[in-house]
């Protein structure tokens, strides 16, 4: 097969598109290339999904770890210390069994039976873990930026008669994204390092559809050389995490379009290793 | 009975990696320090490597290299006048005397062997983490400290050992801590080194058991099983962050820093 056959072949085998069998034998680089990177279409999908949907319930924590009410500060603040103090990798485990259990649950002669049949695959059960675990940590973050307002931006709101909801939307709110962004942007990177747990845990890959690294430990373990498949996966990685970084960077820069230049927070990299 | 024992293995693991990686970071820094630029170049790759990859890709393909590496060398002293190459196609083939562990060895060694491995791993991608952390905290040690030294004439070796080092711990506590707190949630990881640890034994004993191979059947228990280690592993990180923030306290003490200033306050 030349290269070009492979990857008509193979760039869309991670959705189930193209040849079914994964090639058995004398793997090229085209190969593995062409496969890893269709495995990354499902860590793009898992990362882009629990990001945007994350952001909205990140914020809502946010504002209710924030807050007096001792009714909505105490589940914010729990449930960012349940999602945030165990590893990902036990959370991925007991949803996968909880998905299973719910399943075959009855209650009260009301059967459930196949009712979260989609939750136990990997494209739905994973994607609400990663989703909760999201905004856990971006809560935090938020959480941080929301304390670190600085108080002229409130009293300033306060003296043109802001309250409520409009003080919120038009002060509060766009200065707290500001100011959260570097860390939001760290927190986006070690998201999609952490898809790669995704097919380690309970979800089954069905039919070999899995995600880079699924292919990248097929190809390890078939060859018994780790050192091709993973520097290509790391090489892949080091892309995305490029990208992410740019089009984190202009969002920055749009929010921070009216401050001065030496005023901006700046992003660094600052790893969270593991979730 | 093994369940308990498994336990004890991720403990282990804890115990033995954290001062590991901790000696791995520490060589790490001060070759990152050095004056001897090839030196310098070793220690700043070494912390630079293990960023912007996921850290599961590095607990898969160290634990591979590893073993490779050592067969590979044992593989060229034992056997000197093996004719045939050791990549033969996709197969990693060495002579018997070098296979790691000898494959007429009992089961124990092999367990012990893959667990050292693991240890080996953890403490490789942790101390490059702990290289980090102290290479900041070296840093952050007030330079008049150092200035001082060598007004009083002390040589660069005594003015590090006897000054530096001393002081950079509590600069390097908040980044040794929360170390220890991601060191505790990637033990699970044990599980994919192929290591028998309370994954395993969760997903072993809670799985579904008829009457006919055990004396108490039950239904599917996986579920509960791994609630108890989201348990296990929330408290542990409670307590460690307990008695962490009490070590914070204990190393402010007499400390140039604003936490020993307000503590000098408070007694005097």
């Amino acid at each position: 097969m030349t290269c070009l056959e492979t990857i008509q072949a193979y760039a869309l085998r991670s959705i189930g598109i193209g040849e079914r069998l994964l090639p058995r034998s004398d793997y090229t680089l085209c190969d593995q290339f062409t496969l890893i990177g269709s495995g990354m279409l499902w860590n793009i999908y898992f990362g882009v999904f629990a990001l945007l949907s994350g952001f909205f319930l990140a914020v809502a924590v946010a504002v209710a770890k924030d807050s007096r009410n001792p009714w909505l500060r105490r589940p914010a603040e729990w449930f960012i210390f349940v999602f945030r103090g165990s590893p990902l990798f036990i959370q991925f485990f007991l949803a996968y069994f909880l998905f299973l259990q719910l399943n075959n649950l009855e209650i009260f002669g009301v059967s459930f039976e196949g009712k979260f049949k989609w939750f136990t695959s990997a494209w739905l059960g994973a994607l609400v873990v990663l989703f909760l675990n999201t905004a856990a940590y971006s809560g935090e973050i938020f959480y941080g930026a929301l304390r670190s307002i600085p108080k002229g931006d409130i009293e300033a709101a306060d003296a043109y008669g802001l309250s409520g909801w409009p003080k919120f939307r038009k002060v509060v709110f766009p200065t707290m994204l500001r100011l959260a962004w570097p860390g939001y942007t760290n927190e986006a990177i070690f998201l999609f390092h952490a898809t790669a747990l995704v097919f380690f845990s309970g979800f089954p890959a069905w039919q070999q559809r899995g995600d880079a690294l699924y292919y990248a430990k097929y190809f390890a373990d078939k060859t018994f050389n780790p050192f091709i498949p993973y520097p290509i996966l790391a090489f892949y990685y080091i892309l995305l995490t490029l990208v992410i970084i740019w089009i984190y960077g202009a969002i920055g820069r749009r929010l921070n379009r009216h401050v001065p230049q030496e005023k901006r927070r700046k992003f660094r990299f600052r790893p969270q290793y593991i979730r | 009975m093994s369940l308990y024992g498994s336990v004890g293995t991720v403990l282990l693991l804890l115990a033995i990696t954290a001062p590991v990686s901790l000696l791995f970071g520490f060589f790490g820094a001060m070759a990152a320090r050095s004056g001897f630029a090839p030196l310098r170049w070793l220690g700043k790759g070494y912390t630079a490597i293990v960023r912007g990859v996921p850290d599961i890709v590095f607990f898969l393909f160290f634990v591979i290299a590893i073993d490779q590496a050592l067969e590979w060398t044992r593989h060229k002293i034992k056997c000197p006048d093996w004719s045939e190459p050791i990549r033969q196609g996709s197969d990693f083939v060495v002579c018997d005397a070098a296979k790691l562990p000898l494959s007429t060895s009992p089961e124990w060694v092999h367990e012990t062997y893959s667990f050292l491995i693991a240890v080996l791993t953890f403490a490789i991608v942790f101390g490059a983490f702990a290289a980090n952390v102290l290479y900041g905290a070296m840093r952050a040690v007030p330079r008049a400290q150092i200035e001082t030294a060598e007004a009083y004439g002390m040589t660069n070796r005594q003015s590090f050992w006897r000054i530096l080092v001393p002081q950079m711990w509590i600069y390097a506590l908040p980044g040794l801590s929360n170390l220890w707190m991601i060191l505790i949630k990637a033990t699970p990881l044990l599980f994919i080194l192929g290591i028998e640890d309370i994954v395993y034994w969760a997903r072993e004993l809670g799985g579904t058991k008829t009457a006919r191979f055990t004396d108490y059947p039950h239904g599917d228990w996986r579920m509960w099983y791994f609630l108890g280690l989201l348990a296990f592993y929330l408290a542990f990180t409670k307590v460690s962050e307990v008695v962490l923030e009490r070590i914070t306290q204990r190393l402010s003490h007499g400390q140039a820093t604003a936490a020993g200033e307000a503590q000098r306050k408070a007694t005097s």
